[in-house]
Parts: C-alpha cells; structure tokens; sequence
C-alpha cells in the first residue's frame, strides 16, 4: 500500500461533527485549467457508452479517467487520495458523477436537498467530492450547505421548505477548493448572478470495506478520553475527538444537539471500532441501564 | 380591496413560540405589493417567534408534539418546531 497523508483523529472527528471537510486551493492551477476544459468538453460532446470520461458505476476510483487527463491527476493529489482513504478506506469505488454548469446570470437554483432517496439507519456513508475549478466570489452563488445536517434521517428534497437555516454556508472560495462531504449532507445549487459562468464537479464515492480506522491512529489515544469524559461532570480540556462532537451549530442551538452529540458518537464507535466511546455519557447511561433491565428479566 | 395572503414559516429551538428561530422561510402571494422581509438571508426575521406576532402576523399553525417511537426516539430528522403565520395584505381594487 502506497503512502498517502491521511486525515488526524481530530479530522474525522471535525468530518463527524460538521459532515464536511474543506481544503482550499488544493488543486494547482494547471490542472485547474485542464480539468474546466475537460468538463467544458464532457458537458457538451459526450456520450455516455465508451467514453473513459464517464466511468461506470462500481469502477475502482483509482481506475477512472484516462491516466493523462487532469481529472485523474487531481484524484491522484496526496491530500485528496489521503482524505478519501481516510473515511471510505483503501479501494474506494465510483459512484457517479455530475457536474454542474450554471451560465453566468442564470437564476435557477436547486431546492435544499442530500443525495439519499431512501437511506439506511446504519452509520456507513459515502463521501461527495465538490470540486471548484474557478474561484468563487461572495454572492456569486456558491454552492449552498448546511453544516452539522449529514447526520439527520430524511429523504432527499423533503427538507426543501427549509429556505434559510442560521450557520449555513454558501461556498466562497480560490480555484482549486475542494469541499469533502458527507453524502448526507444537505445542499443545494445556487444562481449565478455572476458574470462568469461556473463549473463544479461533483463525484460521489463508496467504501469498498467497513469504514474502519482508516485515517491515521497514531494520535487516537491522545485525542480520545474515557466515557467518563463528561461537560458537567468532570471534561478533559485541550483539543479532542469529544470536543468536535459536543459542538452545536447556530441551527441546532438549545435544542437539538444533544441528539446529533448523541448521533456522532453512533458513527464514531462504528468508524474507531471503539464500541465504549462516549461523549457526555448519553450512549453509556442507557447501555448500562438496559443491560441491568436485560439482565433483571431473565 | 383585494387582499392576497404572504406566509411565514419559522423554525424553533423548542416548543414554545417564545424560544429562539432557527430556520425560516417566506412566501409572498402578493408577489411584491405589500410588505416583505427584510432583505437579510443570513439572519432570522425575528429573533424569537413572538415578535412575529407583535409585528402584526397571524399564527394559524404550529407542530404537535409527537410520541417518540420506540426505536428512533434517540435519532434526529427534521426540524422539529415549525410555526406558520399568516398576513393578508390589501394590492388595490
């Protein structure tokens, strides 16, 4: 297995609380160039049968693109290949691609939506590759997204009445960002009210493998407490997985968060294979108190 | 006079109408004619859903508080907390 930079624990535990993972200007310039006139291309010319341009779903991610082209060079980055290994693990498979043309001024925009019809309760996920090949200035209609959402249980554009959440983002930033999402996380197109036209590129990717300690463990003990670490009792201080997961955001505020630390920390025992892990003792009251209830009724 | 309706959803933190909104959104039937929100996207409306009420608009809905099913009751999915409010708004003969 070739080496990559892999994700910290604190990285996949920012990844779990926030369902997103941002690096900007990741990708260099020229290949920045090379990809918009590769999708410049695809959008326009190309049919789907034979076209190594448009892989198959359930190909090997590392077998997608023709090997010169600047889309598979871009997939080859460290970084990306590091952070997509990280959570999907060592043989990842493409899903499917989109992207996404919005012609400068146009005004038509995506209802808020994630990309799951019908999703599963168990805690694997794909990851989305939101790639912006071009800068993208302020209130020119970056992509719409709310951090914190991966995790909640609902179907595709039934969250769509949801005009404007408190902590969403619209994505502002230099050519070569990538954003690494969740593929829970809802989102939505934007207009363009910009004078230039703007691309992204969109490629959803699947685990190959249980999701399990893939990223780079050599920081875990360190980042991760006891389940006895709890925020009014005694909380370890310093920068943990925990304190990623007891995170609110202004849309889940005095509210709702309990649930999601309460979620997080589901996906987490599955990603660390560490079934004790806790925060704030919610998971460990209720093990405990079922297991003595079990074991009163037999 | 013509009156069209304009209607208001705000999301709360909990059940009450008094706690803090956290999501919103607005449909205007008068398509412009009458009074509108400000234009501000990244701020609630309203920093509480009382204050809706006291700058003229009509509740005519709010979320019932549902039994948690067994199973789900420790899962997250929609907002939970949804009040619509109503104002009809005059646009001429």
């Amino acid at each position: 297995m070739d080496t990559l930079p892999l994700l910290s624990t604190v990285d996949v535990a920012r990844f779990v609380a926030d369902g997103y993972l941002r690096f900007d200007e990741l990708v260099p310039a020229e290949l920045n160039e090379g990809a918009l006139a590769e999708l410049a291309e695809l959008r326009e010319f190309a049919p789907f049968e034979g076209n190594p341009f448009r892989p198959r779903s359930g190909t090997p991610l590392a077998g997608c693109w023709p090997a010169d082209s600047a889309l598979r060079q871009i997939y080859d980055l460290p970084v990306l290949a590091g952070a997509i290994r990280s959570l999907v693990g060592d043989d990842p498979v493409y899903d499917h691609q989109f992207c996404h043309y919005i012609p400068a001024g146009s005004s038509g925009f995506q209802d808020l939506h994630c990309d799951a019809a019908v999703d599963s309760f168990d805690p694997t996920f794909d990851v989305q590759v939101f790639y912006f090949p071009q800068d993208v200035e302020p209130g020119a209609g970056g992509t719409r997204f709310v951090p914190g959402s991966h995790l909640r249980m609902v179907h595709e554009n039934s969250v769509a009445r949801y005009q404007h959440i408190a902590g969403e983002q619209f994505f502002v930033g230099k050519a070569g960002t990538v954003l690494l999402f969740h593929h829970g996380l809802w989102h939505a197109g934007q207009p363009n009210p910009s004078d230039d036209d703007r691309w992204m590129f969109k490629v959803r990717i699947n685990p190959s493998e249980r999701q399990v300690r893939k990223w780079d463990m050599s920081d875990y003990d360190s980042a991760t407490v006891g389940n006895w670490d709890h925020m009014f009792a005694t909380m370890e201080e310093g920068e943990t997985a925990a304190g990623q997961m007891r995170r609110s955001h202004p849309w889940t505020r005095a509210g709702q968060d309990r649930l999601d630390t309460i979620d997080r920390v589901r996906l987490w025992r599955y990603l660390a294979d560490d079934p004790d892990f806790d925060v704030d003792w919610y998971h460990t009251r209720t093990d405990r108190r079922a297991a003595q209830y079990r074991q009163g009724s037999t | 006079m013509t009156q069209r309706q304009q209607l208001l959803h705000l999301y709360m933190s909990n059940s009450a109408i008094t706690s803090p909104v956290i999501a919103w959104a607005f449909h205007d039937g008068a398509a412009g004619a009458g009074p509108v929100l400000p234009d501000n996207s990244s701020e609630p409306p309203y920093a509480v859903g009382v204050q809706a009420l006291e700058d003229g608009w009509r509740l005519i809905q709010m979320s019932p508080l549902n039994d948690p099913v067994e199973g789900t009751e420790r899962r997250s999915s929609y907002l939970r907390y949804e009040f619509l409010f109503e104002r009809m708004v005059d646009i001429g003969e």
